[in-house]
């Protein structure tokens, strides 16, 4: 199983905020496709170059792999500090 | 000597220059930044943010950056602190407090450490503005291209 968050405008766009998907293996793309596959109305917010990565809170680009017991986080460019 | 700090609590600068400097006989120089909440931002009235972070990545990002920050520069005290959740005109949301024996790697170190987490740090600003109709809504902040040109001179 693999944990997926959602934060900031993402979040309020997609209407959640984590899911968890059952036999997942692939990578962050593959991963993004998958969902937009389950929600169609995502693909508008998610598949989009502006959105960031980050697979167990370390920023990853779209080639990274993404396994059993992976954190993967979507997320708008950051905007603190 | 890192202490980083991610909090809901108000920020007290002078309490966290006291921190940085305390039995610090090592380093003649110190460069602080402090960054706070403006009241104008993209042509509209703000009247507060709030903050929401990534609480397992915050930390562990900071770090990082801080680490990088040790790599190039000989620093002593790095004391970096971060408020999330609601704020105030004019609260202050961020401060980094650097020393070195000299004055040049701590500039250049507290910069580099402010350029880094405005564009990897997960930190988002939702911001109450106020419309001339004196009506209130809620944004999120833009990222700023420019956030992104600052951090690559760093290469």
């Amino acid at each position: 199983m693999i944990k997926v968050l959602f934060f900031a405008r993402l979040r309020q766009q997609l209407g959640m905020g984590e899911l968890r998907l059952e036999d997942f293996s692939g990578t962050v793309r593959s991963l993004c496709a998958v969902l937009c596959e389950k929600y169609p109305q995502w693909r508008e917010h998610l598949d989009d170059d502006a959105i960031r990565v980050a697979v167990n809170q370390e920023l990853a680009d779209s080639d990274a792999a993404v396994a059993a017991g992976d954190e993967v986080a979507f997320f708008p460019p950051v905007t603190g500090g | 000597m890192d202490r980083i700090d991610v909090r809901e609590a108000p920020l007290d600068v002078a309490a966290e220059y006291a921190a940085v400097q305390q039995a610090n006989t090592a380093d003649g120089a110190c460069a602080m930044f402090v960054g706070s909440v403006r009241d104008f931002n993209a042509g509209s009235a703000v009247g507060g943010l709030a903050l929401e972070h990534y609480p397992g990545m915050t930390e562990k990002s900071l770090r990082a950056i801080v680490a990088d920050a040790r790599g190039r520069w000989p620093l002593g005290r790095v004391n970096l602190v971060h408020r999330v959740g609601p704020m105030q005109v004019n609260d202050e949301i961020v401060f980094v407090g650097v020393t070195s024996p000299h004055r040049q790697a701590a500039f250049a170190a507290c910069q580099y450490i402010m350029d880094r987490l405005k564009t990897e740090a997960p930190f988002w600003k939702r911001e109450t503005v106020r419309r001339a109709c004196g009506a209130e809504e809620e944004r999120w902040v833009e990222a700023r291209a420019s956030d992104q040109a600052e951090l690559e001179k760093w290469g």
